[in-house]
């Protein structure tokens, strides 16, 4: 069988970046496996600006950021295979993948960084009610559809979900001579940027129905005809009497995004709320030299933090290559109050100087401490002044703060500040 | 006074601006400016993308290579449908100099082969 010390799944931001910090690590033995025919991963139909403010400081266009890194990654001379998928992986981390040069083949790697991104919640994941028609497409599908083929998916638009990947496309569909008729959100605050909301839909005065949800979707003829919006009260139930109906020929949906895991869940490496996996301080999985990052792990809002995320799995993994991630202990953290998830979720190594602990909050919230706690230890206290839900949060903490706990555990919670 | 939600990065700052174009809330300088030039001669980007003539089924992506007016944007986008490009495309390529006299170039963003 074909031996390799690293094996990265995914050629997107988070694997590209992976690879170029394991190589700079000093593993030399690197493969990228990736399914697409380029290298890049969805930045390639990400045809807007405003990637690369951290990384770069300044504002790229999604193929101008990937090209960046798929530049080092030849420039290092770090294997990659196109067209190539990953069929299956096993607990001793063997690799099985396909393309039509090498057939099947199976790679026993020392260490594994899965990078393998998220994907769209469909029409059947929130039981979208009326007509099985056609038009109906997830935000993604028709950016692809638009920025990397040339066609639209439609004329008149009606968009469920305010996340920025429906606002971007409320804008692009727009500009290419469709009619965006209107962008309707369940929740009573957008999922979107702030700054998403004003310029992809004021510029273009395009109504945001906030707490207004799809009704159903009327299309007898076999495509979309109408979209029926309602109201929806604290209860996320319709409420009678607030129908809006709108002529149009699709619904696109923006309704999130879920990190891609089935191989992972196959290996049954233990899962978060987050729907990745749970990883500790090296980003390795509950399976011994199985890491992750990258919107596989969590869904991110910016792609430098992804990008440093794979650089934090290269690490991890070249740690576990060279034998240096001897896990020492087992602090297991846990989101307190108004905190969806926290990760990592677990500190067994010292190799880290800080420690990044990454979370979201539950509801939109502002004026809080957010408060680190062992016990009854605090460990730090941070004042924010707001945060909302679709901003990831990210708080340093130096490992002497982590050294000495009262108890194996630390909980991430917030407190109002009265 | 008007509230504006900053653009320039995705921080997304509010922004607050008085008649006399002081502004409040802004992070850094961009977004002071940002605010002046959305009173006086709001601006923006344009990404996008151009037919590729030699190549079957495909599209290579643009961006204006500075801001433009924003009542200028369908216009520009009118100028960036009328004309198609030849591949090999290379990122930072001229495919419209000077679209409509307005100062910005029409630049490639993608390696087509």
């Amino acid at each position: 069988m074909i031996k390799r010390d690293l094996v990265i799944i995914g050629g997107g931001s988070a694997g590209m970046a992976a690879a170029i910090e394991a190589k700079k690590n000093g593993i030399d033995d690197i493969l990228i496996l990736e399914k697409d025919n380029v290298l890049g991963g969805i930045l390639n139909q990400c045809i807007h600006n405003g990637f690369g403010l951290t990384e770069f400081k300044e504002e790229l266009t999604g193929p101008e950021y990937l090209s960046r890194f798929a530049d080092v990654v030849k420039e290092m001379g770090i294997e990659y295979k196109l067209d190539s998928l990953v069929l299956d992986v096993t607990e001793n981390k063997v690799v099985t993948y396909s393309n039509a040069n090498d057939g099947i083949v199976n790679i026993e790697a020392k260490a594994i960084v899965f990078a393998t991104g998220c994907y769209e919640r469909s029409a059947g994941a929130i039981q979208l009610s009326g007509d099985r028609c056609s038009g109906i497409i997830t935000a993604g599908t028709a950016q692809k559809y638009l920025n990397i083929h040339g066609y639209l998916a439609g004329k008149r638009i009606v968009i469920l979900g305010s996340g920025d990947i429906g606002l971007i496309m409320a804008r692009r569909m727009t500009l290419e001579g469709a009619k965006v008729l209107c962008v309707s959100e369940l929740m009573p605050y957008s999922n979107g940027l702030n700054r998403n909301i004003a310029q992809c839909l004021n510029d273009y005065n395009i109504p945001l129905y906030l707490s207004r949800s799809v009704l159903r979707v009327e299309g007898k003829s076999g495509r979309v005809e109408k979209v029926v919006l309602a109201a929806v009260d604290d209860k996320m139930k319709f409420i009678p009497g607030t129908e809006m109906e709108f002529e149009c020929d699709t619904l696109l949906l923006s309704v999130g995004l879920i990190p891609y895991v089935s191989l992972l869940d196959k290996l049954h490496a233990e899962m978060s709320s987050t729907k990745g996996a749970k990883v500790n301080d090296q980003l390795m999985t509950s399976i011994p030299g199985v890491f992750a990052c990258g919107n596989c792990l969590h869904v991110h809002d910016v792609v430098d933090f992804v990008t440093d995320e794979g650089r934090e799995a290269g690490r991890g993994a070249a740690n576990y290559i060279k034998g240096l991630s001897e896990k020492k202990r087992h602090i297991t953290v846990k989101p307190g109050n108004g905190v969806g998830y926290v990760i990592p979720q677990y500190i067994e190594t010292d190799l880290n100087n800080d420690i990044t602990f990454k979370f979201r909050v539950r509801k939109p919230i502002k004026d809080v401490f957010v408060n680190f706690k062992s016990g009854d230890t605090l460990i730090q206290k941070v004042v924010k002044m707001v945060l909302i839900p679709s901003e990831m949060v990210m708080i340093k903490i130096n490992k002497s703060k982590l050294e000495n706990l009262p108890v194996d555990e630390i909980e991430v919670s917030l407190e109002e500040r009265k | 006074m008007k509230e504006l939600t900053c653009i320039v990065c995705p921080r997304g700052c509010r922004l607050t601006i008085d008649d006399e174009l002081n502004v409040t809330g802004n992070s850094c300088p961009r977004g002071a400016q940002y605010a002046k030039d959305e009173l006086t001669n709001p601006k923006r980007m344009i990404t996008s993308f151009m037919r590729v003539k030699n190549r079957e089924n495909c599209v290579v992506s643009v961006k204006t290579s500075t801001s433009i007016p924003k009542g200028k944007i369908f216009d520009v986008m009118e100028e960036i449908n009328k004309v198609g490009v030849d591949a090999p495309t290379h990122i930072g390529d001229i495919a419209i100099s000077n679209v409509l006299g307005l100062g910005a170039d029409i630049v490639i963003t993608k390696n087509i082969k």
